[in-house]
């Protein structure tokens, strides 16, 4: 049997490259690889891997590849630029190292991006996610004028301070590597870094995806059916919360099943919202809803081993 | 006498918080300096991405001596009231104060504290710590497990006395004496010894200390970068400062971008390059300005909401970045400002930049050409999505207030009711366009484009954008009567409705810019010379207003509870209430608002031309009780600012000021007034006879005046009082003995304050 060859990376010629390039990059650092949350969420952020991980007082270094559902911003496949699914690298560094600036800049370096001719730009850009009730302060990571990363120091999860801070790095992957491989359309980037009838798109991989999801996001999700899952959720998530809660004093037994519930009412909110069914004032109370049950959770969160309850 | 030198060193500080920063931090440690009793020369301060320096000259080596004399209780005064002195001194015993005495007093203690001045290093290194932990940013944040805060994590501190590093320790942080070049090109630490070696081993790193230095360098940069080709740079302040405040060393670089996209309004251009990329945009040279006007941008009170205080990081409200004398169309390329001298000469960056820019001119392209197939009448359903404010209603509900007051306002200010009302039905659809969605700095302007793009009349697309308008203190009004209809509808749809749910603007606090809506309005009528009379437009907008009132009060049903209150109250069974007593209750809810927001403009005209250098007495002197129009309360103070400044109006201000004084003191004393009339057959004197004669004939000619609005000639009406005034001063003797001849006297000094009240009240200028 012929030894298999593994040819070097070539995160300029194809999509996966850059994703196993900076795979290869941050296990290199002892971060904890983790293979993406098997829900809809709307960022990486949403993973428990960070948005739990985040609070508490345990040491936390985790990256993930993590697929990211914006129901509002599909474009039917016609806009070079927009995508209701795409991809996002998460990494989370908690306590957040005094040279994590340093470390990223040299995971650009990993993918190609030479200090040398490119114009690397930390301009200012506060983040805070409503629904998670979270907050913290960093930059967009400009490469040539380009976002290519969001790069945020968590102050706060479900209205709790995070102490130790966590650095959280978020690189939008489809951006990167159409930086990375020259291309002005994200349907055009090579996928498997195959030439000729080898040569797999991300057209061919998603673009029949973008399309029935826009349709399905903006014309036939069933409206009634989805608030009635919303309230599902909501429900789920409070009485999984009850039931999991021991008692004063006492570690609480049952929060990730209730964070998933969470998430789905999060996602559900999305899907209502680019369905334009939505009226502004209601947005604000369904923001608040889905905020009082990430708030729920992360107080149980701080009360489970994992949360650094004694 | 040293040099303090001191850096604080962290990751990217957003660029608008730098200045202010730099600022800051000279404060904080200065008036250390100054408590601390250290004189010091000059103090000056740096801001840029990634450090705050400051240096200050002309320190001495330590703090002077001080000595202090405190007294104390007398001797053998009670052992607690001496415990407590020693202890308030600092002594140990009663032996270590001195006794002194006193003649009146006795013997008594005095403690002398000599306080010996401080090293100024040891007083630096208690200073700067304290400085860092309490400056005021506006948002700071901790990081990785410690507890300092600061805008981003800070790296390290930089403090050098004389030579030698001030030794402290922030948190971990240990002070020293070095620091870092450019974070790519030169990111070694290196040692400096002064601020001189300081500058100019960075510069050798790379960085250009002064923010002042690289707006230069990128303003000349730009400048020769676009006469190199034949263009002219848009000039932008806010930009610059920006740009300025994102690159330690800055490289202008010029882009191209695809000629078809200038298709799309050069505004739009403009503004999606800047608001995204923070690049300059480039056009022909002068020649006569597609750019239209000045001034525009976020207006809807509901947009702009929470302006912050204190260390704040956003760009300011798009400035116009065209310029004041025209230029000529936008060319298709950019100036864009890099923080590398690259290699390649540039060249990845400016291809990286080209293509950003042409994926943000794609997109404002696709909205160009998508918002121009949806009329923008149809697009007004869509408002009955936003709301304007929670109990103000939505944005449809005040297009369609604001269709009726534009109409009913067009004919006092000349414009046409047709094409005000028309204005006033799209002055707001471009809100739900994709292109005011992505850049809500152009609302209004892009609503003028889309309506001409539909044909509509010119006047009405103008108002579309003008409405706005002003902005600001320095932004243009609209002259044309159209906008004028729909800028005036618009404003006083804000102000009476938030009277009338009582938002208004306390202190600083004001949140939907009421105050510069009233603002508006004044400048709209003056500058355009209008007769508006507020109370009576405020009758003419009254049907249209009356339903803000009954929305903002809470309904009809509100309304019918709380007559029912009224009526219980009053013993009355609600059964008794009448169609007219609604109406009476939204007429009275109204005409209460009305009042009190009259009240407030005027207090605004007060601010405005008080701003303009118009003496504060001399407006209160024409406003009354029931002033209501503003054109002429500024025509009744120029003439009576002109009269005064004549040697006849100084002389019968004061004439008219002695008379009141006498009469005031007179009243007092018998506890009543001399009003009524003067009776002629008491008359004893010429002068009194002329003074009479005069009053009536002057009082007379100014009111008739006054009717004509030609307060120039009431002013000179009231001139001829100069003379039978000061005449009646010198030989009348008002406090005569006989009381009827004295009581007829104090009546025609009544008569002079009266006749001069149809002008101005006299007793309220000052000097």
């Amino acid at each position: 049997m012929a030894k298999a060859q593994t040819a070097p990376l070539r995160p300029d010629k194809s999509f996966q490259d850059l994703i196993l390039v900076l795979q290869q990059y941050w296990a290199s650092l002892g971060c904890v690889l983790l293979q993406p949350y098997d829900m809809e969420v709307g960022a990486g952020t949403f993973h428990p891997a960070t948005a739990l991980r985040a609070l508490g007082p345990r040491p936390w270094n985790a990256a993930y590849v993590q697929p990211s559902r914006r129901p509002a911003d599909g474009r039917y496949g016609e806009n070079p630029n927009r995508l209701q699914h795409y991809y996002q690298y998460q990494v989370i560094l908690k306590p957040s190292p005094p040279d994590i600036q340093d470390l990223y800049l040299n995971s650009l370096y990993a993918i190609g991006i030479d200090p040398k001719n490119h114009d690397i730009r930390f301009v200012e850009d506060d983040w805070e996610s409503p629904t998670l009730g979270a907050w913290g302060l960093g930059w967009e990571v400009w490469c040539d004028g380009m976002e290519v990363s969001q790069f945020t120091y968590f102050q706060q999860v479900g209205g709790f301070d995070c102490d130790p801070v966590s650095g959280e790095l978020t690189y939008g992957l489809e951006r990167l590597a159409m930086y990375c491989q020259g291309a002005d359309n994200v349907f055009d980037l090579n996928f498997n870094g195959g030439e000729g009838a080898k040569r797999v798109t991300y057209a061919d991989v998603f673009l029949q995806a973008e399309q029935e999801y826009s349709r399905y996001n903006f014309e036939y999700a069933d409206t009634d059916r989805l608030l009635t899952h919303f309230r599902d959720a909501e429900a789920e998530c409070r009485a999984l919360l009850e039931a999991g809660d021991r008692g004063e004093g006492k570690r609480h037994e049952c929060v990730l099943p209730a964070y998933d519930q969470c998430i789905k009412a999060s996602h559900i909110f999305n899907l209502l919202d680019a369905r334009g069914v939505i009226s502004v004032t209601e947005r604000q109370a369904y923001i608040l809803r889905v905020r009082d049950l990430t708030k729920a959770c992360c107080t149980a969160w701080l009360r489970t081993q994992a949360g650094g309850a004694p | 006498m040293s040099e303090l030198l001191l850096e604080l060193f962290s990751e990217e500080i957003p660029a608008g918080m730098q200045a202010r920063a730099g600022e800051y931090l000279q404060r904080l440690v200065c008036d250390g300096l100054k408590a601390a009793g250290i004189d010091f020369g000059e103090a000056r301060n740096f801001a840029g991405p990634r450090r705050l320096t400051l240096v200050v000259d002309g320190l001495p080596d330590k703090s002077p001596d001080v000595s202090d004399e405190r007294k104390g209780p007398r001797v053998g005064a009670p052992d607690k009231a001496i415990e407590g002195f020693l202890r308030g001194a600092g002594l140990k015993s009663v032996d270590e104060a001195e006794v002194v005495t006193d003649e009146k007093k006795g013997d008594f203690y005095v403690a002398r504290i000599e306080k010996k001045g401080r090293a100024t290093s040891d007083v630096i290194a208690e200073l700067v710590p304290a400085a860092i932990r309490q400056f005021p940013w506006a948002k700071s944040q901790r990081w990785g497990a410690g507890r300092l805060r600061w805008v981003r994590p800070l790296h390290s501190i930089l403090c050098v006395l004389g030579g030698r590093t001030v030794a402290f320790d922030v948190d971990g942080i240990a002070s020293g004496n070095e620091t870092r070049g450019h974070r790519f090109m030169a990111p070694g630490a290196f040692g400096v010894k002064d601020f001189a070696d300081y500058e100019e081993k960075l510069r050798k790193a790379h960085v250009i200390l002064d923010g002042r230095e690289r707006q230069k360098i990128i303003l000349k940069g730009a400048r020769a970068a676009a006469k190199k080709a034949s263009l002219e740079l848009v000039e932008d302040d806010a930009l610059l400062a920006e740009a300025a405040g994102l690159v330690e060393r800055p490289v202008v670089l010029m882009g191209t971008f695809d000629e078809a996209f200038l298709d799309v309004p050069p505004e739009v251009i403009i503004t999606a390059i800047r608001k995204h990329q923070k690049c300059f945009s480039l056009r022909q040279p002068s020649s006569p300005s597609p750019l239209t006007g000045e001034g525009r941008g976020g207006g809807d009170p509901v947009k702009t909401r929470g302006g912050e205080s204190g260390l704040s990081a956003k760009l300011p409200p798009t400035p116009d970045p065209s310029p004041p004398g025209g230029g000529g169309a936008l060319a298709n390329r950019f100036i864009l400002v890099s923080n590398l001298i690259a290699q390649d000469g540039g060249k990845a960056i400016t291809q990286g930049n080209e293509r950003v820019v042409r994926a943000r001119l794609s997109d404002a392209k696709f909205f160009w050409d998508q918002d121009r197939k949806v009329k923008l009448e149809d697009r007004l359903p869509e408002l009955e999505g936003i709301i304007f404010h929670e109990k103000l209603g939505t944005q449809a509900e005040r297009v369609e207030r604001l269709k009726g007051l534009a109409r009913e306002l067009a004919p006092i200010v000349g414009a046409d009711p047709d094409k005000a009302e028309r204005a006033a039905q799209l002055c707001k659809a471009d809100l739900v366009t994709d292109m005011v969605g992505e850049f809500p700095d152009l609302q209004g302007l892009m609503g003028k484009y889309y309506a001409l793009d539909q044909g509509e009349d010119a006047s009405v697309a103008a108002a579309i954008e003008e409405h706005y308008r002003p902005q600001g203190p320095n932004d243009a009004v609209p002259k044309d009567p159209v906008s004028i209809a729909v800028a005036l509808a618009d404003k006083l749809d804000i102000l009476v409705g938030f009277w009338a749910i009582d938002e208004k603007p306390t202190g600083s606090k004001d949140p939907y810019a009421l105050r510069r809506a009233a603002l508006g309005v004044i400048r709209i009528v003056l500058e355009n010379e209008l007769r508006f009379p507020l109370l009576q437009t405020a009758h003419i907008i009254y049907p249209r207003h009356k339903e803000l009132v009954i929305l903002a009060v809470g309904g009809q049903m509100v309304i019918r509870e709380k007559i029912e209150a009224i009526f219980s109250e009053a013993g009355k069974s609600p059964e008794e209430i009448v169609d007219g007593d609604v109406e009476t209750f939204i007429h009275t809810e109204y005409w209460a608002v009305v009042g009190l927001l009259r009240v407030f403009l005027i207090e605004r005209l007060k601010v405005y031309l008080r701003d303009r250098g118009t003496r504060h007495d001399l407006i209160d002197a024409v406003i009354s009780d029931d002033s209501d129009d503003l054109l002429m309360i500024v025509s009744r103070v120029e003439a009576l600012g002109k009269f005064l400044g004549t040697d006849d109006g100084a002389n019968l201000l004061a004439g008219v000021k002695r008379a009141a004084n006498i009469l005031r003191i007179e009243e007092k004393k018998e506890k009543r007034s001399f009003t009524g009339e003067v009776d002629p057959e008491l008359f004893e004197q010429d002068e009194e006879k002329a003074l009479a004669k005069a009053i009536g004939e002057a009082a007379r000619a100014a009111e008739a005046a006054v009717e004509k609005e030609d307060f120039e000639a009431a002013m000179a009406a009231m001139a001829k009082l100069r003379s039978p005034v000061d005449a009646f001063f010198d030989n009348v003797t008002v406090n005569a003995d006989d009381p009827k001849l004295r009581e007829n006297r104090l009546k025609l000094l009544n008569r002079i304050r009266e006749a001069t009240l149809s002008v101005a009240d006299f007793s309220k200028i000052g000097g």
